[in-house]
């Protein structure tokens, strides 16, 4: 095992799958030698494995896409990256429109590996073009999988096993995790798609939370246990497929359930895990469902402001109190 | 000079695409055509002076306007119209219809129904080429509406500063819908928008199939030999309104008329007598051909099944993976 930011970790995903398969190729706004990356997920691709397979490129991001969707269906496994994750707009067709859905419009003809890369995330003061949470938008658009990890170990074994796969992927990287460290194997190893993490265990409340409000949910968890109450914190890794029997499991063993996102909360995705749960668990729930997620602003600017809008543990811990007893 | 064989085979090839249209149009008229239907009569010479210089392995994208791209590219045209009559036999089994047609054994990487979208796809296939170092070439379709789209702009310069063997080719019908050019472009010839991205283009008569096939051979060499990307402009005029129920009376009666004179396939005719290439006989013949074979795929269309109703819930991932959501 090895301790590694998940910067570092994106970085051994990319880089391994670049050397396993010559197919693989990076295409991005300055992620080649002269920046790596805004992030600097990509430093020292370039040097490693030439301008061509990781290429600098215009500032259109709807042809990034589309340049991509035509590599992926002609041969190759491009790995596209958005710089932040509101640009996304800007290639919405490429994306939703052609991505996702040439398979299914041609009958199956054709797969389409394509993976894009994307930070979203606020906490940085750079206000709403560059702080969205918009995984809600990629996950209602079937043909499209979407992936949320929120350590290391799952951002490489997830990134892993996106650029490996046949459809295409849109892969979230949260901008505040970058940094964050966790322990990862030194062996080879990939993090399937569709399979939940159940991150700490618990039998009174089950804490479902995605990327960074994963963490804030485990800091939450510690300071519940003080005051004796046993949460369990479930990270689905991927929204699409999301292995909701993970999900289902972990309510009828707690009988509650705190839904912690990052994105605004109207029709986001705590609302589809709450329609789950009501669907497929209602008779197993001792309280309401409760959600903790952004309120339906822009993200905005000033500290406060923004300090304001972001979930934070005090207010994850309030909700689980309001539903144990 | 172009060979015998190569003048008739794109004669066939402009007759094989009109009467395809002709009996789609009057298919729709006893209402077995469901959706929507945008016909390429009139047009003919652009797809087959263009796909008369691509090997079977080179790629082409295409757009709603897309049922003589296909048959150009050399697809079957059976399945072509079961995909337009929403048959299970069809390309996409019925899950594209008539703006979506596809077929990737012969290249043809799809009609996109997103006017411009194809025009990103296209240089994506290009650098897809030129990473596999292989020496294929993509002709990328669109109108000249499209070439209002930010997909234009992104996707030609990206094609222009890499060098992408990718040749696009405008047919410019002069209406987008029922807008005329003037109204939405400030200039005359869309070719003019290639200096913008430093890469030639040229405008030519678009009617006139070998003034296509002279301008395509030029841009398919120069792309296959590494010498980047080319715009040609091809003037055209569709003989129909734009979709299923446009009646089209938004452009005048001369204008119309005039059109109709420069027909491609009745010029490209008078050529080939003068040429020596063609008798009349031969003509009838070949006209004899072309509908039979539209019949056959009439024929093949009528008696394919529908899908399933359940079959709308596959193909929306690869399998293997699908089996993996829960």
């Amino acid at each position: 095992m090895k301790e590694i930011t998940i910067r570092e970790a994106l970085r051994e995903a990319l880089r391994e799958e670049m050397h396993r398969d010559k197919t693989v190729f990076l295409l991005g706004e300055d992620i080649g030698r002269y920046w790596g990356g805004a992030f600097g997920v990509t430093k020292g691709l370039a040097e490693e494995f030439g301008d061509e397979r990781v290429r600098d490129t215009p500032i259109s991001e709807s042809a990034i896409i589309g340049v991509g969707v035509g590599a992926a269906i002609t041969g190759m496994r491009p790995v596209a990256e958005i710089m932040f994750g509101d640009l996304s707009a800007l290639a919405m067709d490429q994306i939703c429109n052609q991505a996702a859905k040439i398979r299914y419009m041609f009958g199956g003809q054709v797969k389409v590996p394509l993976v894009i890369r994307t930070p979203f995330g606020a906490g940085v003061n750079i206000a709403s073009h560059h702080s969205q949470s918009l995984e809600a938008w990629f996950m209602h658009t079937p043909g499209l999988y979407v992936a949320v990890p929120s350590t290391p170990y799952d951002a490489k074994g997830l990134l892993k096993t996106a650029i490996r796969g046949t459809n295409p992927v849109f892969f979230v990287e949260h901008k505040l995790l970058y940094p964050v460290k966790g322990m990862i194997s030194e062996e080879e190893y990939n993090v399937p798609f569709g399979v939940a993490e159940v991150k700490k265990e618990g039998a009174d409340v089950t804490i479902f939370a995605t990327l960074y409000m994963v963490h804030k949910a485990l800091a939450a968890a510690q300071k519940l246990s003080k005051d004796g109450v046993s949460a369990e914190v479930v990270d689905p890794r991927t929204l699409s497929p999301l292995d909701k029997s993970t999900i289902v499991k972990s309510v009828k063993k707690t009988g509650r359930i705190v839904i912690v996102t990052e994105d605004c909360k109207t029709a986001g995705v705590s609302a589809e895990i709450a329609a789950i749960v009501a669907e497929e668990a209602l008779d197993y729930l001792d309280a309401p469902i409760r959600r903790v997620a952004e309120p339906d602003t822009p993200i905005p600017f000033s500290p406060p402001l923004e300090q304001f809008v972001i979930p934070d543990e005090r207010s994850i811990i309030k909700a689980v109190k309001g539903v144990v007893h | 000079m172009v060979e015998k064989t190569k003048l008739l085979e794109m004669y066939r090839g402009m007759l094989q695409i009109r009467f395809f249209e002709e009996k789609v149009f009057e298919l729709y008229g006893q209402n077995l055509v469901p959706g929507t239907i945008h016909l390429y009569a009139g047009e003919e010479a652009v797809a087959v002076g263009v796909c008369a210089n691509l090997r079977r392995d080179d790629y082409i994208t295409s757009t709603h306007r897309g049922h003589g791209h296909c048959i150009a590219k050399g697809a079957d045209m059976r399945r072509v119209m079961a995909e337009i009559l929403g048959k299970k036999t069809g390309y996409c089994k019925g899950k594209g219809g008539s703006m979506h047609i596809a077929d990737f054994s012969i290249g043809m990487l799809g009609a996109t129904a997103v006017v411009g979208a194809g025009i990103p796809i296209a240089a994506g296939a290009g650098l897809s080429v030129r990473l596999r170092g292989t020496d294929q070439v993509v002709a990328c379709f669109f109108g000249e509406g499209a070439s209002n789209q930010g997909t234009f702009h992104e996707g030609v310069n990206m094609a222009a500063i890499w060098r992408l063997p990718v040749v696009f080719v405008c047919e410019n019908n002069l209406y987008a819908m029922g807008t005329r050019q003037n109204i939405v472009m400030g200039i005359e010839n869309i070719a003019d928008r290639a200096a913008a991205y430093g890469i030639p283009g040229v405008t030519v008569d678009g009617n006139d199939v070998l003034a296509v096939y002279e301008a395509a051979s030029e841009a398919v060499n120069r792309a296959r030999q590494g010498g980047g990307p080319t715009l040609i402009e091809c003037k055209t005029y569709r003989q129909k309104g734009h979709s299923r129920f446009d009646p089209a009376t938004y452009r005048p009666r001369d204008e119309v008329e005039e059109w109709l004179k420069k027909d491609p396939i009745p010029r490209f005719k008078t050529k080939l007598i003068q040429m020596g290439a063609l008798k009349e006989g031969e003509d009838e013949k070949l006209r004899r051909e072309a509908a039979a074979a539209v019949e056959e795929a009439v024929k093949f269309a009528m008696e394919s099944p529908f899908p399933q109703p359940e079959e709308a819930l596959e193909d929306v991932y690869v399998e293997e993976e699908s089996a993996s959501r829960k």
